[in-house]
């Protein structure tokens, strides 16, 4: 099939190939070309506020639906205020493709008016990206980033694409073969491994399993599932692998990290193996690096060859998808198991104890709403079928502790990047992708004030999600560190943001429910009220006590034995037989 | 640390040199040298890179070294398996019969003789080439120039041929994409 097209028409021939189905973008000078065409097209393109948005939405579409997002800006400052939630779904591995306008190619390089070198800037935080200047290359260029984005590892690619490339005439080739000789997935764990990773596993006395965001990536929750009932051991999820296990589960302990559950960091921290599994050992997970479960070995199952011993040795590596390295464990360990199986009953019974006595936990003050309560109040109410995008800060972990995941892809947030603004664009493109669920964007007032204008966006395209702003008025988390590290010294964290803005009234201005609710008696009819809007994006604005704080806490660069379950507060290690 | 010399196969397309500086760069590798050129294939330039590494450090420069998409294949040049040369262009101020005795002892040559500006040309590995340097010292060296280290592997295989060995194909990516299918963009 060929026919002489616009390069700007084998684009959108070539995106509609690619099976998309929607766009997040803002035209501007340099994609204008592509503009005409897209208003043609059968892919419905949602005009956002702000490019930054765009791009959020592409990976808020990505997480909820597991396709690929995709979003486009002009070129310069469009492509530019691309970058922050491209960075940020590099960090996270979501597959979203950011297609960009660029400057005619004879001006590409001299400082053309909206010039900006989006692909030498976006080098470093995408898994490939183009500049394409020859109409010709187009289809090619789009097949490969959609292949890039969505395969091995996902990940943001970016297509830059020159202006006049857009507007000269081309043939239009959807290709059939793919050539990239460098880009060599291994899909297929090797056999070896697999019997060397039963073999540690059948002989752990201490094992837990280490579900990191690689799980969901895979969609292995099933085979996560299988697994866990097999070896019987401990589970935990980090933040970007809540749902990938149910957090009804009798061997889940939660989640673990600078902010997780004493059960679940003093198991990583105990165990005598870490079976690995889409996880990245970081920072915010180990802790103290070189004092991060000293008597554990290492199994640890990626598709990305480059996560094995970046940060912990690996006794065992399994590189391959996570699904099939599962599939194939399962039989070498029943093998095993047929022949001896060892006892958990001691290890269970520590760790058992340990989640009894340090359960996640807050309390309400005496004056003022509880934020961890409001937020525990609409994850009960609205469930575990719902979808639940979280800002940066407190309330994100909040979100993460007392919100009962069941379910994969129920939980969006920026886990890498740590993106301050992230929700209520993401929680937009998770309800485009996924009409029938009800979305939540958990935000803080700080995050709320970085990204609501997209609101707009939801109001006018009827994208009904709702906003649960956790104000506390301030950078919570950040006076959260400045009352424990910094003398309680509150260097430029007081938002004021209960008086301006008004965050009720700025809602009913951008074409939203605004509600507002500030006692602990109102907050199941403030959130029953918004879930039966359906028409329409609603806010609550949830005026909460500034001082709640997010426990438990391993301070940061410190060891997670050193993890507190209050201020000064140590868990009673005498008692724990560990 | 040590030093370490990575053959690395890439595509000949714009931008790869800065990938690969980028991902240097950020990850903190320190390169000694960096040499890039032409293959015997039109189609893919070959870099050879020095480091300064120690322990896993190799393994894991490599693994994200062949993250980058334009990146066909990576091979450690290991010193008793490969071939390394330098070139060398130094201009020293003196002449006289002493330095062509030393010249000649290095195996080098003198390619232009410009009143008080001599030109000496010389390949050869980086431990000759500062040997002749100390010995050009009293003839006053006025400029150097030197290259990056290239290397071969000993013997009748090439990295071409292991990297299309270990793949299988030479092109391990070229299923049809019809095969693939749109669900392929669905995972």
């Amino acid at each position: 099939m060929s026919s002489q097209v616009t390069g700007a028409k084998s684009l959108v021939q070539s995106l509609e190939h690619a099976g998309v189905d929607v766009m997040f973008g803002i035209p501007g000078g340099a994609i204008l070309p592509a503009y005409d065409p897209i208003f043609d097209s059968k892919i419905r393109h949602i005009l956002v506020r702000h490019e930054q948005g765009a791009g959020h939405a592409a990976t808020g579409y990505a997480q909820a639906t597991g396709r690929v997002g995709v979003c486009i800006a002009t070129s310069g400052p469009g492509a530019t205020n691309l970058v922050t939630p491209i960075a940020d779904a590099h960090m996270d591995s979501v597959p979203i493709v950011a297609i960009t306008g660029q400057v005619p190619g004879p001006a590409i390089g001299t400082d053309a008016f909206q010039e900006a070198d989006i692909r030498g800037i976006t080098m470093p935080i995408t898994k490939h990206n183009y500049l394409i200047t020859d109409p010709a290359d187009i289809p090619r260029a789009i097949s490969e980033a959609f292949h890039i984005a969505s395969s091995g590892r996902p990940g943001p690619v970016l297509v830059d694409i020159a202006k006049d490339a857009l507007q000269k005439m081309t043939d239009f080739h959807w290709p059939t073969q793919r050539t990239l000789a460098g880009y060599r997935l291994q899909l297929d764990p090797d056999s070896q491994g697999i019997e060397d990773a039963a073999a540690l596993i059948a002989a752990s006395t201490k094992p837990v399993l280490y579900v990191g965001g690689g799980v969901i990536k895979s969609n292995a929750a099933k085979e996560l599932f299988a697994l866990a009932a097999l070896t019987g051991a401990p589970v935990v999820t980090t933040l970007m692998a809540r749902g990938a296990f149910p957090d009804s589960h009798p061997q889940h302990l939660g989640m673990p990290g600078m902010h997780g559950t004493v059960a679940a960091v003093t198991a990583l921290q105990k165990a005598d193996l870490l079976i690995t599994l889409g996880a990245r050992f970081d920072d915010r997970v180990t802790g103290k690096l070189s004092t991060f479960a000293v008597n554990a070995k290492v199994i640890h199952a990626d598709i990305d060859p480059a996560e094995i011993g970046k940060n912990r040795f690996a006794d065992v590596a399994l590189i391959g998808d996570l699904a099939r390295s599962m599939r194939s464990l399962v039989p070498a360990l029943e093998r095993r198991y047929a022949k001896s199986r060892p006892d958990l009953t001691q290890w269970w019974s520590q760790m058992g104890s340990l989640r009894n006595n340090y359960p996640l936990g807050y309390d309400h003050p005496a004056e003022g709403l509880s934020p961890q309560y409001v937020i525990e109040r609409i994850g009960a109410i609205s469930g575990p079928d719902s979808i639940y995008a979280a800002g940066v800060g407190q309330h994100q972990m909040w979100a993460a502790q007392f919100i009962k995941y069941e379910n994969p892809r129920t939980w969006l947030n920026s886990g890498g990047l740590g993106t301050m603004g992230y929700a209520v664009p993401a929680a937009m493109g998770a309800k485009v992708g996924a009409p029938d669920t009800t979305v939540w964007a958990i935000d803080g007032d700080g995050c709320f004030q970085m990204t609501n204008q997209e609101l707009v966006t939801c109001a006018i395209n009827k994208i009904p999600i709702k906003v649960a702003v956790i104000n506390n008025e301030s950078l919570g988390m950040v006076r959260q560190w400045q009352t424990l590290f910094y003398s309680s010294r509150y260097s430029n964290t007081d938002l004021h943001s209960k008086r301006i803005p008004d965050f009720v009234k700025l809602a009913d201005a951008m074409g939203c429910v605004g509600l507002r609710c500030e006692s602990r008696e109102d907050v199941d009819k403030t959130i029953n009220e918004a879930m039966a809007i359906n028409d329409a994006p609603v806010v609550i604005d949830f005026g909460v006590f500034r001082d709640a704080m997010v426990w438990p806490m391993v301070a940061a660069g410190t060891s997670n034995d050193e993890i507190m379950i209050a201020r000064e507060l140590a868990p009673d290690w005498g008692s724990e037989e560990l | 640390m040590a030093l370490h010399t990575l053959s690395v196969l890439v595509e000949n397309s714009p931008g790869v040199l800065a990938r690969v500086a980028s991902l240097f760069s950020r990850r903190g590798y320190n390169i000694d040298s960096l040499a890039v050129g032409p293959t015997e294939n039109p189609a893919i330039s070959r870099m050879t890179i020095v480091l300064n590494l120690e322990g896993h450090a190799l393994d894991q420069v490599s693994a994200q070294l062949f993250k980058l998409i334009n990146v066909i294949g990576i091979q450690e040049m290991k010193p008793v398996e490969s071939y390394e040369r330098e070139l060398l262009l130094v201009k020293v101020e003196r002449s006289g019969d002493q330095l062509e005795k030393v010249v000649t002892a290095h195996g080098a040559k003198i390619v232009d003789q410009s009143p008080g500006g001599l030109l000496i040309e010389a390949v050869a590995d980086d431990d000759q080439l500062q040997s002749l340097l100390k010995d050009l010292a009293p003839f006053i060296i006025k400029e150097l120039v030197q290259s990056g280290v290239v290397a071969l592997e000993i013997g009748a295989k090439t990295l071409a041929e292991r990297t299309m060995q270990e793949t299988g194909v030479s092109n391990a990516d070229q299923r049809s994409v019809k095969e693939a299918g749109t669900a392929d963009y669905q995972n």
